[in-house]
């Protein structure tokens, strides 16, 4: 059986792989496409380290197939940072240390990252809701959500 | 090297040819967030993967002429929540679709999957029944609609024929005094597969439930529509005396297992707890009590 050709956007880029039709998405950035961001946690759909967002919708990579990113628009943790500077978020995680063996973090940065473009005022509440999906082992959470919270607060001031 | 096909045609018929070709070895790709754990855990290994999100009736979410509501089998939950009418006239229906999985599943999962993954517990199915859900199937012999009800046939089993796709839902339209509730029990707070799940839908006048559907998940090999609990709300002020005939209905009906997740007496007994508790949270949106 041929692999299938997949024409995709990743992170803006027009970028173009071949996979097995049973190829998860993570499969394919971790693999041919070699952006590593993405981390295989469960491969269940259970944890989130694998986030990415398919056309601006949180998703876990693992629970896409490959093929399906045909024509559609990817955004991954290598997307996050423009160049040398890094996207308010993951400036915080550093500063509040709300991260500690690093596995969950990429995806919890992404699935904040949505969170914050959909919302920019979350409550305590719905931070924790909303990354019920992404799994960390090591913080406890309380650091991570309370980053969430201060990086929303700061870019809503940036804002205005 | 592997033997398997993926293919996302853009029309129906297209889809219907080749899954019915293909036998029992094809597989539906909705939001794949059931699919992809079973294949990837071996307990699936399809010939045919037919992805059905490029077919436009598959993802609409449309207002019906008689002013109900129809969407495709593969809308996702997030899609639906995002609506601008859906979640107020169907609020039931809605919260039961969106409390599967996460926000990253949300993105993917739909309520048809959910339906046809056959799981006794499925959170969106008791409060599709309650809504008087019809379902849509387009199969090789044609397009047919069936209650909702009727699809599941036990765990992980669906009483579609071979090469039928389910396509849309079709919720009625919704007289004055009408609303909807979904209520689970779970260990936890978020993030569980439900012990006991309960849909009720109803519609009061005057402070008179004049029309009441009950549907009941997790404590049988199928979602269950439980009739004589919605005859016990029909024609009462939703009293406690009928609140109470309603709740021993539901625990009547209930055939569940015993397992670390939840004791048969347990469930059985949380079942009547669960429809009181609804029926309020139901009659409350409804404008009554």
């Amino acid at each position: 059986m041929a692999k299938l050709h997949v024409s995709t956007l990743i992170n803006g880029e027009p970028t173009e792989f071949l996979c097995e039709p049973n190829d998860t998405m993570l499969d394919a950035l971790r693999g041919p496409l070699g952006l590593t961001g993405s981390k295989e946690g469960c491969a269940s759909g259970d944890c989130g380290a694998c986030s990415i967002t398919l056309d601006d919708r949180l998703v876990c990579s693992c629970l896409m197939l490959a093929a399906e990113a045909e024509g559609h628009e990817l955004r991954t943790i290598e997307g996050m940072a423009k160049g040398d500077r890094l996207h308010p978020l993951q400036q915080k995680f550093l500063e509040a240390a709300a991260l500690q063996c690093g596995i969950c973090t990429s995806g919890m940065l992404v699935a904040s990252e949505a969170l914050l473009h959909k919302n920019p005022r979350p409550s305590e509440e719905e931070v924790r809701f909303w990354l019920a999906g992404n799994l960390c082992r090591c913080t406890g959470y309380d650091k991570i959500v309370r980053a969430v919270l201060e990086t929303a607060a700061e870019m809503r001031e940036a804002a205005q | 090297m592997t033997d398997i096909r993926y293919m996302a045609p853009n029309t129906l018929d297209e889809a219907i040819g080749a899954f019915a070709a293909a036998g029992s070895a094809a597989r539906i790709l909705a939001g794949g967030t059931d699919l992809l754990v079973q294949m990837r855990s071996g307990a699936v290994k399809p010939g045919l993967i037919v992805d059905i999100k490029k077919i436009a009736e598959m993802t609409a979410i449309e207002p019906t002429a008689d002013g109900g509501f129809r969407f495709g089998a593969a809308v996702p939950g997030a899609v639906l929540a995002e609506h601008p009418r859906f979640g107020t006239v169907w609020p039931g229906v809605l919260e039961a679709v969106n409390l599967i999985g996460s926000t990253q599943v949300q993105g993917r999962a739909s309520a048809g999957g959910n339906l046809c993954n056959g799981s006794p517990a499925g959170d969106s199915v008791p409060a599709m029944i309650a809504a008087g859900a019809i379902v849509t199937l387009q199969g090789p012999q044609g397009r047919r609609e069936i209650p909702v009800e009727q699809v599941p046939a036990g765990p992980g089993r669906t009483h579609l024929k071979p090469g039928e796709i389910l396509v849309s839902f079709t919720l009625p339209p919704r007289p004055p005094g009408s609303s909807d509730a979904y209520l689970r029990m779970i260990p936890r707070t978020e993030m569980d597969i439900a012990v006991v799940g309960v849909g009720v839908s109803l519609t009061l006048k005057d402070g008179i439930c004049t029309a009441a559907r009950v549907g009941l998940g997790a404590v049988a090999p199928t979602v269950l529509l439980v009739e004589p609990a919605a005859k016990a709300l029909i024609g009462s002020k939703l009293d406690d005396a009928a609140l109470n005939a309603a709740a021993a209905a539901c625990s009547a009906a209930c055939r569940p297992i015993d397992d670390k997740r939840g004791t048969i007496a347990y469930r059985t007994k949380v079942a009547g707890v669960l429809l009181k508790r609804t029926t309020a949270i139901a009659a409350k949106r409804a404008g009554g009590i």
